[in-house]
């Protein structure tokens, strides 16, 4: 008997007969990755299935559920093993088998309607449903009474569901969890928090099996550590690597229009992108940001001169709007989408032809995700085309194109779970029930991303969750849970159980606001309440911070038309119509994923090889020839600084290509240095590539004059500190410590029953976050935030290691103006907020050109 | 009505005639009348805050009366008005933690203390040492929580936290502000806790048909800024 031979009989034992025929009856051939998740289940073990788009991953992780289910008969009610007493819910049929768990609501509906399809064909008796945030209670109440055989759900709603009394009879029966973009979820605090959802799974059903399905990445041993408890002696899950798919086909686009130097809108590229449509089935047109995605719709429907239906989609549109997207495209009516990241994630496209991707690819793995979303079947390459906004960005774009090429992934390492997470889940698991502090420190600590977790902290982490965890113990009558007779933390009130479910999940996007379309309310006369205010739908959710930005008659784009800002009524934002073709607003624009390490490289090696230029447009090659000519191209390991006046003031210009977040912490340094020194820093810029730091005094001469030394100047001793003193009175840093304080349940999105006055009761955590940092500087939130910062969003490794690559290798170019390689940087000056010191210097500009303006010029 | 920023670092708004200092806590400081006012302290907030479970840290008391000490010993008044708002509730005084009760008796020793009351506040009689009242009137100038739509002589309220945000040429900086015309001075929040409103909002604006003046709180002296 040959091993082939031995193999197909396996197979065969693996797969029942009605799902083989089901396979062939289809002309498919069950995969080895799917047969290998199938024999993994079989022993019970867990397993990460590493697999490119297209790969049938899906069906892979819940091949083994629908056996099984299959061949289980479907339990009478009156079979009922454990008859309910009293206000019990009614008997199940067999219990909750699997659960699916998604990073998006869009995803897990799509793949409910992808598994109906075989469980209808084969005939399986089998429930499968969604639950979602938007699913109506009254379903809600019924799942858990009633629960699916299936149930497909997020991360929040298991959250939910775990922190209610009847979550052990939920749970209690499941035997597989499948999740979805593990490498997706893990990388963010939604990851933590379904790390600890899923250690109370193992708690609630030991046996449990999981399955990860994920993209690929740079360490899969390390990602499949997530799916197992992190217990000396337990098992570890396998990690199936699935074949890669056929090699995509992408290309850069070749404009014949003029190259902006700064800029995310690839708005030159309009009537390219708009030809590229036309000449396929669907495109998926990928952007990095919301405002970017408002504004190529607006200039792609200027043009849509054959009303292509070309639809938008993102995270801050109206969910009955981006469901009616989701279906148009679904049932193959849409030529194109704009979409952000909300439409990243595997969702099956069948018919997508063409993928489009904006502006730059910031990593490596992410394009490549993206671009598998086109022609989602294996065997068939996918086509991209990725669209550079700007000329930095060909660059970005040339180094993607190569690491495609190599398959490198630039994927993060798995995360050290985050404090506020845990605070948040600590109190869920006591509103769940009477809670053991031993016996949930060994639950979280099973987590992958808690396991380094110390005891003290996460008596910290209680201790913050009862009173607030405050060195002044003042609070212990308001407490939130106590301990009673015997040890165990309870709930003090039933309100703080029903505050924990209205403000559960980690997503803390800046204040949002309802947009209102209303008739516009253009005489002045007429107060804001007046009657031809009201009314009008809802087009989305905006950021507070940019509405406060506008006065009344400002025009900005959303929901894809130019709007005309009315007013703020209680908490929503009137808008009308506007007949403007052009906003007044423009609404910031740049990325907000850092550029990768490794793309950074690609760019540093690219600029540093004037050979390379050669494959770059003949634009791109022209200016780097200038820069050339008139300033200097820093090599590969080098860090060009150059200086030069523009205006008034004095620019000192670098070019670490360490991302934009690196470099505004670069900047904020630099610029405390340069204070010290008595050279009067005026404010700072950065972008992804470069960071510009303007003073009123002669950089270029200090420099010259051995006044300054450039070296000390990017010493790597400024992480000392220099950045303790200025991340304390940071911007950033509020805001980090803003997203710690409604994590962790300090400050509440949202009050029952006071949806009204709310802004009365809200507070601004920088004023919090002030008088916390005098008093208690080690409080945990503290401790939270500077972890946050330091790792995400000031990338202080990232800087250090920059800092010691560039000792001793900073090249100084000292220049009469500015140079070709600054342009892009100096265009971003006045789009960022202003932060530390520089705010009493533009209070004081801002009081002396009133002065100058009332003929009263400061007399000194 | 002017500013006179420079000669010694101070900013004046004078109303009536006279001056008041805008010191960049937000009090004024009246040299003339040896006064100091202060407004909206929202003493014991995060107590008042943490009985609802919102666990705020419980230092805002004591921050604010920091903030107020250093006031007093830069101007050594000799009187001090508290221009409503002074708790953030009427059992805000019960719940003072001992050691800043000690502080604020120490700040109120050898002076006159005026407690206006405020909507939060609206009767401290008896809870705390200091002279009650609705308003007071001195020189002309009605001292009080509210402001009247229009104001008979001159007045000095609180009440609306003014907030004003600056646009400059490196970015916006959104600070606490006094705002002004020739009959009122409306007064910033002092407290630690307490948040703003724009100068834009039509609370604030209504009561500037004509113009205001507007002077943003840095963090060497307050600076006019346009409206």
């Amino acid at each position: 008997m040959s091993a082939r031979h031995d193999a197909d009989l396996t197979d065969a034992l693996l797969l029942p007969e009605r799902f083989g025929a089901w396979f062939a009856g289809r002309g498919w051939a069950p995969r080895a990755h799917q047969l290998d998740l199938l024999r993994l289940a079989q022993d019970g073990r867990s397993a990460l299935l590493v697999a490119p788009t297209g790969a049938g991953k899906t069906l892979a992780g819940f091949l083994p559920s629908l056996v099984e289910l299959a061949g289980k008969p479907a339990r009478k009610a009156s079979d009922s093993p454990t008859k309910p007493v009293g206000r019990a819910p009614p008997p199940r049929q067999r219990g909750l088998h699997t659960l699916y768990i998604s990073p998006l609501k869009a995803l897990a509906v799509d793949v409910a309607r992808n598994l109906y399809r075989p469980t209808e064909e084969m005939g399986l008796a089998i429930r499968i449903e969604t639950r979602t945030g938007d699913t109506p209670a009254s379903k809600r109440q019924r799942q858990r009474a009633d629960p699916p055989d299936i149930l497909l759900t997020t991360p929040e709603q298991l959250a939910l569901l775990l922190a209610s009394a009847d979550a052990p009879y939920l749970f209690g029966s499941l035997k597989r969890v499948v999740l979805d973009e593990l490498h997706a979820l893990v990388t963010s605090k939604r990851g933590d928090l379904l790390a600890l959802g899923l250690a109370r799974l193992f708690t609630l059903a030991p046996d449990l099996v999981t399955v990860g399905l994920s993209a690929t990445v740079k360490d899969p041993d390390d990602l499949a550590r997530f799916l197992t408890p992190q217990r000396p002696g337990a098992a570890r899950a396998a990690v199936v690597m699935a074949a890669a798919g056929a090699r995509p086909d992408v290309t850069i686009l070749e404009t014949a229009e003029r190259l902006p130097w700064a800029g995310h809108s690839a708005r030159h590229a309009a009537g390219e992108i708009y030809e590229a449509i036309k000449a396929h089935r669907t495109t998926l047109v990928f952007v990095n940001t919301r405002s970017q995605a408002e504004l190529l719709f607006q200039l792609l429907w200027t043009i849509n001169e054959e009303d292509l239906p070309i639809a938008l989609h993102h995270g801050s549109l109206d969910v009955a709007q981006r469901r009616k997207v989701e279906d148009a495209m679904a049932a193959g009516k849409l030529k194109a989408v704009v979409c952000t990241s909300s439409l990243d994630l595997g969702i099956d496209w069948g018919d997508v032809d063409l993928v489009l991707n904006i502006g730059a690819p910031k990593g490596s793995s992410r394009l490549m995700q993206r671009i598998g979303r086109a022609n989602h079947r294996l065997d068939e390459p996918s086509r991209a085309v990725l669209v550079p906004a700007n000329r930095f960005e060909v660059m970005e774009c040339r180094a993607a194109l190569e690491a495609i090429d190599l398959g490198a992934q630039d994927t993060e390492p798995l995360r050290t779970g985050a404090l506020d997470v845990l605070c948040q889940h600590v109190l869920g698991m006591a509103c769940a029930g009477p809670l053991d502090e031993a016996a949930l420190y060994a639950e979280v600590t099973a987590a992958a991303p808690y396991a380094a977790l110390d005891a003290a902290t996460f008596q910290d982490v209680i201790a913050f969750v009862a009173t607030g965890g405050y060195a002044l113990k003042s609070y212990e009558r308001f407490a939130k849970i106590r301990k009673d007779k015997k040890g165990l933390w309870r709930v003090a009130h039933p309100s703080v159980a029903q505050r924990y479910r209205m403000n559960v999940g980690t997503i803390v996007e800046s204040p949002m606001l309802k947009v209102r379309m209303v008739r516009s309310a253009r005489s002045a006369t007429r107060g804001p309440s007046g009657p031809l205010m009201r009314g009008g739908r809802v087009l989305g959710e905006v950021e507070e911070y940019f509405i406060e930005g506008l006065v009344s008659g400002d025009t900005f784009l959303f929901a894809g038309e130019v709007l005309r800002y009315e007013a703020l009524v209680e908490n929503e934002v009137y808008v009308s119509r506007s007949t403007a073709r052009e906003p007044k607003v423009p609404a910031y624009a740049g990325g907000k994923f850092p550029l990768s390490t490794f793309l950074a490289e690609g760019v540093r090696r690219m600029l540093s090889d004037p050979a390379e230029w050669r494959k770059l447009p003949s634009q791109v090659a022209e200016w780097l020839e200038l820069q050339r000519t008139v300033s200097v191209i820093p090599g590969r390991d080098q860090l060009l600084v150059e200086t030069f006046p523009c205006g008034d003031r004095f620019h000192l210009v670098a070019y670490p290509f360490e991302g934009r977040l690196a470099h505004q912490t670069l900047g904020m340094l630099l610029t405390r240095r340069l204070e010290r020194r008595g050279l009067n820093p005026m404010g700072f810029v950065a972008n992804d590539y470069s960071l510009s730091v303007w003073c009123l005094t002669d950089l270029g001469a200090a420099i010259r004059s051995v006044d300054l030394s450039i070296a000390a100047l990017f010493d790597e001793d400024m992480l000392g500190d220099d950045l303790e003193a200025w991340l304390d009175e940071s911007q950033l840093m509020k805001r980090t410590f803003r997203t710690c304080a409604v994590i962790a349940g300090l400050i509440e999105r949202r009050h029952p029953g006071k949806e009204k006055t709310g802004r009365q009761v809200t507070i601004s955590t920088d004023l919090i976050y002030d008088v916390l940092r005098r008093h208690e500087p080690g409080h945990l939130l503290l401790r939270a935030a500077r972890a946050d910062a330091a790792t995400g969003l000031l990338d202080i490794g990232r800087l250090g290691q920059m800092l010691s690559r560039i000792r001793g290798r900073i090249v100084h170019s000292d220049l009469k103006r500015v140079s070709p390689l600054a342009v892009p940087v100096m265009l971003e000056i006045g789009r960022e907020p202003v932060y530390g010191e520089a705010g009493e210097a533009l209070l004081a500009e801002a009081e002396a050109s009133l002065l100058a303006e009332a003929g009263m010029a400061e007399q000194t | 009505m002017t500013a006179r920023p420079g000669q010694i670092s101070e900013t004046t708004i004078a109303l009536l005639g006279r001056g008041f200092v805008a010191d960049p806590s937000g009090a004024l400081w009246c040299p003339a009348s040896r006064l100091v006012v202060v407004s909206d302290l929202h003493l014991e907030k995060g107590s008042s805050l943490a009985a609802r479970r919102m666990l705020l840290p419980p230092y805002d008391t004591a921050r604010t009366l920091a903030m107020l000490a250093a006031v007093i010993a830069r101007y050594r008044p000799r009187t001090v008005i508290s221009l409503g708002d002074s708790f953030h509730d009427r059992a805000g005084p019960c719940r003072m933690a001992e050691a800043d009760v000690v502080t604020l008796r120490a700040l109120q020793a050898g002076r006159e203390w005026v407690w206006v009351a405020g909507n939060h506040d609206p009767s401290l009689d008896g809870a705390l040492p200091g002279l009650c009242c609705d308003e007071v009137t001195e020189g002309g100038i009605r001292f009080a929580h509210e402001p009247t739509p229009t104001p008979q002589g001159g007045e000095i309220a609180g009440h609306l936290h003014p907030c004003v945000k600056v646009t400059g040429r490196g970015g916006s900086v959104r600070r606490k502000a006094f705002v002004s015309c020739e009959t009122r001075i409306v007064m910033p929040a002092f407290g630690a806790f307490t948040g703003g409103l724009d100068i834009r909002s039509p609370a604030i604006r209504s009561l500037f048909p004509d113009r205001m003046a507007v002077f943003a709180l840095g963090q060497q002296r307050a600076y006019q800024v346009a409206a």
